[in-house]
């Protein structure tokens, strides 16, 4: 313990290059932490949620969003493997005045008392006997109380359709978990009420003692009708976190290279402080101290910036989980889980792992630079100073094409588990690849201005960099890492905020778009109102569009089915590809339905419209940022004359007049009672929707700042650290007459140049990066392809500053160093 | 915890209680309204309330002796009768059922609620015929039939009828205060000839025994102040049968009494309230609920003196989880002069603290 001061001390020496070092780790492990501990939140309280409503059942019949015929409920009742089955009508409740809509579970007490007894609604009046069962009462739990502002005693006003209905809340739902917004009311009730007569949505079953949850399934599956099927209770919660995984570790990949950043910048501070104390090393050596204490003391030096950085990184990291939750909500925005109010839980466990992961980084920085002091020959480095850094910088250029060529093919291997295992392998690949070019690169670019330059100061900062040595390599590997992060994020968001931008344009072409609720909940147009819409004066154009949920096999999550007007060539949606046509109806899938289940245009597929297996041909895939989990369209006319279903949910209409398209909106926003109607102009959707855009990437958009700060950061350190170590060039150099301004040029130039060869370079590498997030891994996470839009004037003006700074970085590290006197710097060698 | 509350609430729905703001008719129970075979062995749905009660001793095979009992309540709630629902709740179908064991020292219990729909629970009109799932009790012709399921025991019992019904108060008409609005239609089958199956923890043995069954139905069946009642049913080893109740007032008082007795070779005799009467010899407290209950009685009858004995004293029928009530349920034993003179059994309800039904 006698050297600590000697080595953990020296931390603290060089405040500057710790506190970088420091701070890129803290914001690794608290970026990755926090992303984590949300994730974990959310899931667990979906997870709970899920485990509430499921209570003891082993399976569950579920089919369209639309319900099945309920006389399914009859036949499972008779099936003599099944001990107990409960009916469920569940309606996402549109309710007047709020945009997010209440989840309504129309039960029967009586089964659901076997099956899952904590979802019983509890009655406010004791003494009403039947209050459970009453007419148009609502159980409420306290979370939805909370979000909709009522308490019990109170009406709720619900649609069904355009029509308002009030509901009074009866009672709430005690065996619920804190937080989980829902409704509960009696099956019949919710059947009259949501016009679903003779629908169910769900059966929950428990299994016969006699028989198995496999061996019911394989007796009952067969016997279901068309787009109806079995599924286990978990089966929710599974297809939810697998939804919402490829964006956690997308993010949690980010934060990868944060820590990776911290691990960088604890390898260029630690290497330039281990040449600075070359002497006292080999003082140390020369006094007995054995190369392996050496080594460890200078891996104890960066594991204690890196557990310093890992114990901050966590507590902030919480610190932002906690914000985040409450701002954001538990999928950060991104609307994966909606409607749950997630609670933050220490866990002790992960909290570790990132706390070892901050150890690890300052390790891992420290290693190299370690082996490196220890190599050193005592008697040699107490006569010399020498080389002030001893990476030897390669030129062989191999190894870096060898990365580059794996990165290419890295991003051939397809999705592992969902996950874009291969981009994320190809990015790795690239800016490795990138790092190691960089020596030969700096070579090339400096060779041409140290022979040309027209200044002194010129050509002594481009002569210097020509040997490409050690501390430029890192200060420019620093740079490029973070630029080729920061440029990759900018290219992969603007591509994919303007390819958004420009599929609205394509997706709303009407002037006005009139609806009762959101797709899926109970609000429709009925009959009369869309012959009501029809005849309003002032519609040139007017197309209905309906929506409905489908359940294509086992284990996969919900489809989306989409209804409308289309033409035989599909033209008024956005394509990816080209079509193809056939005689029988055409469907057209959205890019995430060729990816999960491998249909392509020329397919013959069946869907399940209205319990009986329909066969379409895929014309042609069209583009859709929306549905994640895959859509389907169809035209109307043919979803009609196959289901018998005519309400339609929106009705896209185009006026004669754009002058009148106003007073259009409110004769369509009369046509029903109360604000039971909505109407939106595509510029308000579209601004809605690229809000909920950048909310969605506002995480990206602070690594971005992060990813600059730590670029400027590292050409800082490394400049700061290496100052003192020149301060024997800086005297010979004002010995031989050389200015102080031109020594300040100088150093302004070296940084500038450094920073422009890593800015290049990141350019370069973000480039490749933004087209491998772009081309695979959003591909294969998200299921979307998008145009390549690059940001130029954003990007020249990042490079630009970011080139400004590193040179202004180095002349404010330099200026300490200049101010000794040149005599005694020159002195000081002797 | 919510799901006793819920189930309590509706055990009050037994019907039983007064004061009920429904916005439907219930048919009136009316007297000199002749109670008329086969049609009213079926179920009555316009009536409030209305329950099949099959009660009896079993011989098993070595000749020791088991009680058993199943009940299927009818509720007509008020509530959707004119939705277009299937699952509309304006008829519910309860039932409990219980084998007394006496080598257990307890009672064997299991219970089951449904709406009538979907055929999963129901009743028939003309015969009595009345289902939950796999729980039933069907008459056909001079036969009754029931099966129930529980958790630890199943049963399924013929039940042979040997006589016709005995029609318990006026003709059938029985009033349960001196106000005439509360009354039932009630009648008894006795001397039920019992053969059939029990099963009891998997094991399952022929068993032969007698059995009771009531069937009444009423729509305004307890007066204001009423805390609970007494009830026996008794098959006589001569053939004969006799019922007895009481309805006790808040401090345990008699508030109203009947009695029928049937003799062989005799007309059903029925007496008025002040020739029955119950008083209670030996008392049990239940372990679990704390609740007093007196199982053995000495019951009188006109000039007749009867002591009802319980096969064992741990007959309390614990349904708080589920139907939201604690009573005793049990099978006794009668004499007369110290004389066995059959095998019955005997309610008493409303001995709890807080108890809702009766």
């Amino acid at each position: 313990m006698t050297l600590a001061p000697v080595f953990l001390g020296s931390l603290g020496r060089r405040r500057m290059a710790t506190l970088f070092s420091l701070v890129a780790i803290v914001l690794g492990v608290a970026l990755g932490m926090a992303v984590q501990a949300i994730h974990e939140a959310a899931l667990n309280e979906f997870g709970r949620g899920v485990r509430v409503l499921a209570g003891e059942s082993d399976l569950r019949v579920v089919g369209p969003a639309s319900g099945f015929d309920e006389t399914l409920y009859e036949q499972i009742l008779q099936h003599p493997e099944i001990a107990h089955a409960t009916p469920i009508v569940e309606v996402e409740a549109k309710l007047a005045g709020h945009e997010q809509p209440l989840r309504v579970l129309g039960i029967d007490i009586f089964t659901l008392a076997r099956v899952a007894p904590r979802l019983l609604p509890q009655s406010q009046d004791k003494s009403d006997r039947f209050a459970t069962l009453a007419e148009q009462s609502l159980f409420l739990s306290q979370a939805a109380q909370q979000a909709y502002g009522v308490k019990l005693g109170d009406e709720l006003s619900v649609q069904d359709g355009s029509r308002a209905l009030k509901l009074r809340i009866a009672g709430d739902l005690p065996g619920l978990a804190d937080g989980q917004r829902l409704a509960v009311m009696d099956i019949a009730s919710a059947q009259t009420a949501f016009g679903r007569i003779g629908k169910l949505t769900r059966i929950d079953l428990i299994v016969a003692k006699s028989s198995s949850p496999e061996s019911l399934r394989r007796s009952l599956q067969g016997s279901l009708p068309a787009g109806v099927l079995l599924e286990a209770p978990e089966a929710a919660s599974e297809q939810s976190g697998n939804l919402s995984r490829a964006y956690r570790v997308n993010l949690s990949m980010l934060a990868a290279i944060a820590l990776l950043t911290g691990a960088f910048l604890v390898f260029s501070a630690q290497a330039l402080s281990v040449v600075r104390r070359r002497s006292e090393f080999a003082f140390l050596r020369a006094l007995g101290l054995d190369r392996a204490t050496l080594i460890r003391w200078l891996l104890a030096e960066g594991a204690l910036v890196g557990l310093i950085g890992g114990v901050i990184g966590v507590a902030l990291g919480y610190g932002l989980a906690w914000a985040a939750l409450q701002l954001l909500g538990g999928d950060l925005g991104a609307g994966y889980f909606s409607g749950l109010q997630p609670q933050l839980e220490f866990k002790p466990g992960l909290t570790a792992l990132y706390v070892m992961l901050g150890l690890l980084a300052g390790l891992a920085g420290a290693a190299v630079p370690a082996r490196q002091a220890a190599d050193i020959a005592p008697a040699q480095a107490l006569k010399s100073a020498g080389d002030p850094l001893m990476i030897r910088s390669q030129r062989r250029p191999w190894a870096g094409l060898l990365a580059l060529a794996l990165s290419l093919a890295a991003c051939f291997i397809p999705p592992l588990a969902g996950l874009p295992l291969g981009g994320y392998a190809a990015i790795a690949f690239l800016l490795a690849g990138s790092i190691l070019l960089l020596p030969a690169a700096a070579h090339r670019l400096t060779q041409p201005l140290a022979e040309r330059g027209a200044s002194v100061a010129w050509r002594l900062a481009a002569a210097r960099l020509v040997s490409a040595p050690g501390y430029a390599v890192v200060a420019a590997a620093g740079v490029l890492t973070s630029v080729a992060l920061a440029v990759a994020m900018a290219i992969m968001v603007a591509s994919f905020r303007e390819s958004v931008d420009e599929w609205l344009g394509q997706l709303l072409p009407a002037d006005l778009y009139l609806r009762a609720g959101r797709a899926q909940s109970s609000a429709y147009l009925g009959a009369d109102l869309q012959a009501a819409i029809a005849r309003t004066p002032g519609i040139k154009h007017l197309e209905f569009t309906r929506h409905d949920q489908l359940r294509l096999g086992e284990g996969r999550a919900p489809v989306a089915l989409i209804a409308r007007p289309l033409p035989a060539d599909g033209s008024n949606l956005p394509l990816v590809g080209q079509p193809q046509f056939s005689t029988l109806p055409a469907l057209w899938i959205s890019e995430a339905m060729a990816d999960q289940f491998g249909w392509q245009p020329g397919k013959v597929v069946a869907l399940p419209l209205g319990g009986v297996a329909r066969e379409f041909h895929v014309n042609g895939v069209w583009r859709d940022y929306s549905r994640q989990t895959g859509a389907l369209m169809i035209d109307l006319a043919v979803y009609r004359k196959l289901t018998g279903d005519l309400r339609v949910n929106d009705a896209a209409i185009t006026v004669d007049d754009p002058a009148s398209s106003e007073q259009v909106a409110s004769r369509l926003l009369a046509l029903a009672a109360g604000d039971t109607l909505e109407v939106a102009r595509p510029g308000e959707i579209r601004q809605i929707s690229l809000r909920i855009f950048d909310r969605t990437f506002a995480v990206t958009y602070l690594l971005e700042a992060v990813a600059i700060v730590i670029g400027l950061a590292g050409v800082a350190a490394s400049f700061a650290s290496l100052a003192a170590t020149r301060r024997k060039e800086f005297g010979m150099l004002r010995h031989l007459g050389v200015s102080r301004t031109q020594i300040g040029a100088m150093l302004a130039l070296e940084g500038g140049l450094v920073a422009s060869i890593g800015v290049l370079g990141g350019l370069l590498a973000g480039g490749g990066i933004g087209l491998i997030l772009i081309e695979v891994v959003n591909r294969q996470s998200f299921h979307w392809s998008m145009d390549l839009h690059v940001p130029w004037g954003a990007l020249l003006l990042f490079a630009g500053s970011l080139v400004t700074l590193a040179g202004l970085a180095a002349v404010l590290a330099g200026r300490q160093a200049m101010r000794q006197g040149a005599v005694l710097a020159v002195r000081e060698d002797w | 915890m919510q799901r006793r509350q819920f189930l309590m609430a509706l055990a009050a729905g037994y019907g039983l209680l007064p004061g009920s703001a429904a916005a439907v008719d219930f048919a009136p129970v009316l007297a000199g309204r002749r109670l008329v075979f086969p049609d009213d062995f079926g179920a009555h749905p316009n009536f409030r309330t209305e329950w099949w009660y099959a009660t009896g001793w079993l011989k098993r095979q070595d000749g020791r002796p088991l009680g058993f009992q199943i009940t299927f309540f009818r509720v007509r709630t008020g509530i959707g009768e004119n939705s277009a629902s299937r699952f509309a709740p304006s008829q519910l179908m309860l039932a409990h059922a219980a084998i007394a064991d006496p080598q257990l020292g307890r009672l064997r219990h299991g219970e089951r609620a449904a709406r009538v729909s979907f055929g999963h629970a129901g009743f028939t009109l003309g015969r009595s015929e009345v289902w939950i799932g796999d729980w039933r009790l069907a008459q056909q012709g001079d036969r009754y039939q029931t099966s129930v399921r529980g958790e630890d025991f199943a049963y399924d019992l013929a039940m042979q009828t040997t006589a016709p019904p005995l029609l318990n108060g006026l003709d059938g008409f029985s009033t349960k205060a001196s106000d005439p609005r509360h009354a039932s239609y009630y009648y008894s089958r006795p001397q039920l000839a019992v053969s059939g199956s029990v099963s009891l923890d998997g094991r399952a043995e022929a068993v032969t025994g007698q059995a009771w069954l009531d069937h009444e139905w009423s729509s305004e069946l307890l007066p204001e102040g009423a805390q609970g009642w007494d009830w026996v049913g008794i098959n006589l080893r001569d053939g004969s049968a006799l019922m007895a109740f009481r309805l006790r007032d808040t401090s345990g008082n008699k508030q109203w009494a009947a009695a029928s007795l049937r003799s062989t070779g005799k007309i059903d005799q029925i007496y008025k309230p002040d020739a029955v009467d119950f008083s209670p010899l030996r008392r049990w407290r239940s372990p679990r609920t704390g609740i007093d209950y007196p199982v053995a009685w000495r019951l009188k009858i006109g000039d007749r003196e009867f002591e009802l004995n319980p096969l064992f004293d741990d007959q309390e029928l614990d349904s708080r989880r589920s139907v939201g009530t604690v009573y005793w349920e049990g099978a006794i034993g009668v004499s007369e002069n110290a004389k066995p003179l059959g095998e019955g059994y005997l309610e008493l309800a409303g001995y709890g603290e807080k108890i809702k039904v009766g």
